[in-house]
């Protein structure tokens, strides 16, 4: 059949450099691009509905300098010809025929490194999971598609043995699929995709998915869209009613969970460990096309986890990352400033259990490279220390600079640098000030505004982190310098908030109430002389010391606001008391505002 | 010095290492597997069948992130339990047998398999040594030294677990007991043995000193000449490390003579030793 979309498909695929090559197989031609060098390990990326390879684009280009890539149009799609008649021509048993076929043509003599988003994710369950494809697959990253015979399991579990949570998840997928009734009436579908759906598909994709414009949807869209249609209705019935009890996956699987998805619940995975054994988890805050809006972190991902099963795999690199947050951060960028000590060190320690690559800034040189050093050793594949005063300006657009051309973009900034000044405000130097408020406020300043700026540009989302404190919005007569700094970060964090979330970029404030660190050991209190301020450290370290409050618990709330993607986070009972009080009953805050600490 | 007191100090050094010798024994037979309670029983066979008949305390083990003691709130929890070796895993042997009348406290940190964070931890113990031995000579207050250590583990981002230990002592002075045919124990902790630290603390307390060196008031005073159990213990994120061993204090002008390792010829010593 003719292709008359297809030719100008091929014009704008964005796979710039790409060689093409025609696989027959079962009476069609399917159209494959190959990428990189072909000595290297083979990744093969399918792509899903209502797509065609182009959807790929991105992440291709960014495994093609380490891997073969091959990409090819499904058939029906793209410039893949399409099976005559259609109904009964898209059976996973065809589509494994054409896996086969592509695979033996690219890489006849190494198993391929599998990768599927949505239906190219349904597909390759069912290639990773028969028998006949054993020995020909090395890995499967799988993203937004699960096998149809596991999730045909999973509604016959649910639906046997329907407890509130089990009704639960079932109504809320059920909720979920609900073009997928859709798309089992007859003619319907098509006359849309080839009339007005398909003409404002791309804005959909936009406004709702919030995709960059661009070459992508590629103008085959509306005949992709309409012979696909044909994928749901030759398989989902069959395989859901009679689901296979021997899928079980043959190659090690990673699993990429984008939490924001419209058409897939988190809850379908659950149980998906008895399938696939030695599964790798990872979750990301994005919505359902990861492979157009987060192209790095997949890149990323898929590499790793391709090398990890290559010949040899990685080097050891000591612990492996563990911990409810290793499937979130793992291999993610994570800046902390004020990282030598305190709660900047146990949150870079935290966020390195959980695999991130860390950057720990700060003005001690030796604490920032110590961090790094045990950061390394407890499951960071890399770490650096970079000395910097985050007051300085100049010195900051130095480090960012730096960190973007040397380690990349960074994906989660914890701006956390601070030193405490204690005293009267009429003791209280013009001197004083600027300290506090060129670490505290400027410190913060320049971390989201250059940092921040990196992710916006990148449009791939992150978070930002600012470390405020209970000071911020419990008035007292003795911090009038340290509370001021932290009452403008917290306010700058929730102004930061409105603005990033339409890009995709969280902004948490933490606000930490008597934590036992030593801020109080280096902190400056006016008005007194030497004498008097080195008694009062002590005895602010000493009492500090009693409530022996640790930072690491800090640590774990600040992984937590990033994945809940939480506004402003007290820490510490005394935090969420003055936290609720400032709310209800702001004059029991002012009262005790004036209460003599005791020092 | 006398020759008394070389002989007395000759005794400490043999229990010392025969103390060594027991735990590198015991964690040369170590496996995955094996539980707290029988590295512990297995320490205490082995001294057993070399003529130890009494204890400053029975010998305890602990197993991966208790030797960090994570988690622990009552000090029963120092009491070996079933937890099992895994590979990887660190462990921590002490034991404080008495033999011939003489006592020895010892710790013995160790891993089964590679581990490099826990190498880490055991070199960076080293500064920890220097750092107890140098300001003991100064005759600091053992509090200061005391903070100076915590202080020290802050910088190198550990966490001080000597403090779970009951007092949270760093250390504690440790003497002959007397050789009786019946040596009870009470809570792990051998009668003879806690009868001269009361009486340690009964004399400490009127003269203003302790024989428990603590983060507390009761050791704001110079080091007591004496013999010194010090076990520095750090933690990190579930890995825990120390050394136990003897300082002997004396009340010399010499600074070299007025404080020293009892022996450098300990398995953590010739550890550093070695990397250098």
């Amino acid at each position: 059949m003719s292709n008359g979309a297809g030719g100008a498909g091929g014009t704008d695929t964005g796979l710039a450099g790409a060689r093409e090559r025609w696989v027959r197989t079962g009476g069609i031609e399917l159209c494959v691009a190959e990428l990189g060098d072909p000595a290297r390990p083979t990744v093969l990326l399918v792509h899903g509905y209502p797509d065609s390879k182009e959807v790929w684009s991105q992440v291709a280009g960014r495994l093609a300098d380490r891997f073969h890539v091959v990409l090819y149009d499904v058939r029906g799609h793209g410039r893949s010809t399409a099976p005559v008649p259609l109904r009964g021509g898209f059976t996973l048993e065809k589509l494994t025929d054409d896996f086969l076929a592509v695979a033996d043509a690219v890489s006849p003599d190494r198993p391929v490194h599998l990768v599927g988003h949505d239906w190219g994710s349904v597909q390759s369950w069912e290639f990773v999971t028969v028998a006949r494809t054993e020995g020909r697959i090395a890995s499967f990253t799988s993203m937004s598609g699960p096998s149809l015979d596991h999730l045909g399991h999973w509604i016959k579990q649910r639906a046997a043995r329907p407890t509130p949570r089990r009704a639960g998840q079932l109504l809320g997928q059920g909720a979920k699929s609900w073009y997928i009734y859709l798309l089992h009436t007859p003619v319907l579908p098509e006359l849309a995709w080839r009339g007005p759906l398909g003409k404002r598909w791309p804005k959909i994709l936009q406004r709702i998915e919030k995709i960059p414009g661009g070459t992508y949807p590629t103008s085959s869209l509306p005949q992709d869209a309409a012979h696909g249609a044909w994928l749901y209705r030759d398989n989902v019935r069959a395989r859901l009613r009679r689901p296979r009890t021997d899928a079980y996956a043959h190659a090690p699987v990673q699993l990429i969970t984008p939490t924001g998805d419209a058409f897939l619940s988190e809850r379908l995975y659950d149980d998906l460990e008895q399938w696939a054994p030695h599964l790798v988890r990872r979750t990301l805050p994005a919505k359902h096309w990861v492979p157009r809006t987060r192209p790095d972190q997949l890149a990323s991902w898929i590499g790793d986890f391709v090398m990890a099963h290559e010949d040899g795999g990685l080097p050891d690199r000591g612990a492996a990352p563990s911990g409810p947050y290793a499937e979130r951060f793992g291999g993610q960028l994570v800046l902390v400033t004020g990282a030598a000590g305190g709660i900047g060190r146990a949150t870079a320690f935290a966020f390195a259990e959980a695999g991130a690559r860390i950057v720990a800034v700060d003005r001690d040189a030796e604490g920032a490279a110590r961090t790094a050093e045990l950061a390394r050793l407890i499951g960071a594949p890399d770490a650096w220390a970079e000395p910097a005063d985050v007051g300085d300006g100049q010195a900051m657009e130095r480090l960012a600079e730096k960190v973007a051309t040397e380690y990349g973009i960074v994906d989660v900034l914890v701006n956390n640098a601070g030193i405490g000044l204690s005293g009267a405000f009429l003791d209280t130097t013009a001197e004083d000030w600027k300290k506090v408020l060129d670490v505290n406020l400027w410190g913060v300043i320049h971390g989201c505004r250059l940092f921040g700026k990196q992710m916006a540009e990148r449009g791939q989302g992150g978070h930002i982190v600012n470390i405020a404190s209970a000071a911020a919005y419990q008035p007292s007569k003795a911090l009038p310098a340290y509370s001021t700094s932290k009452a403008a970060v917290l306010m700058l964090s929730e102004c930061l908030r409105a603005e990033l979330a339409g890009q995709g970029i969280g902004v948490s404030a933490i606000c930490p109430g008597f934590v036992n660190t030593n801020i109080t050991s280096t902190a400056h209190f006016t008005g007194v002389s030497v004498e008097e301020e080195e008694r009062r450290r002590k005895k602010t370290s000493r009492l500090y010391g009693l409530r022996n409050y640790p930072p690491e618990k800090v640590a774990d709330a600040v992984l937590r606001a990033v994945v809940r993607n939480q506004a402003v986070v007290p820490v510490t009972p005394e935090a969420r008391g003055a936290r609720l009080l400032s709310r209800f009953a702001p004059g029991a805050l002012r009262a005790l505002a004036r209460v003599e600490p005791p020092l | 010095m006398t020759d008394a007191r070389t002989a007395e100090l000759r005794g400490f050094k043999e229990v010392q290492r025969l103390a060594y010798a027991c735990a590198e024994a015991v964690a040369a037979r170590l496996r995955p597997g094996v539980t707290e309670r029988e590295a512990a029983r297995m320490q205490r066979e082995w001294l057993r069948a070399r003529g130890v008949r009494d204890w400053f305390h029975l010998p305890f083990a602990w197993f991966g992130d208790r030797t960090a003691f994570a988690g622990f709130r009552i000090p029963l929890q120092f009491f070996p339990t079933g937890r099992r070796l895994e590979a990887g895993m660190p462990f921590i042997l002490d034991l404080a047998p008495v033999h011939r009348g003489f006592t020895a406290d010892v710790g013995y940190s160790g891993c089964l398999g590679p581990n490099r964070l826990h190498g880490k931890l055991l070199a960076d113990l080293e500064a920890h040594r220097e750092l107890i031995l140098r300001e003991v000579r100064e005759r600091r207050s053992l509090r200061e030294i005391y903070e100076d250590v915590d202080r020290l583990m802050v910088r190198q981002g550990y966490a001080n677990r000597h403090r779970a230990y009951p007092f949270g002592v760093i250390a504690h002075k440790i003497d002959r007991v007397k050789e009786r045919r019946w040596s009870p124990h009470v809570f792990g902790f051998g009668t003879q043995s806690l009868k001269g630290l009361a009486g340690d603390a009964l004399h400490g307390h009127r003269d203003g000193w302790s024989p428990l060196w603590s983060p507390y008031r009761f050791s704001d005073h110079p080091p007591k000449p004496g013999l010194w159990a010090v076990e520095p213990h750090l933690g990190f994120r579930g890995t825990g490390a120390k050394f136990e061993e003897i300082l002997v204090v004396t009340d010399s002008r010499d600074p070299e003579q007025s404080a020293f390792w009892l022996d450098d010829d300990l398995p953590h010593v010739r550890r550093w030793a070695e990397a250098v």
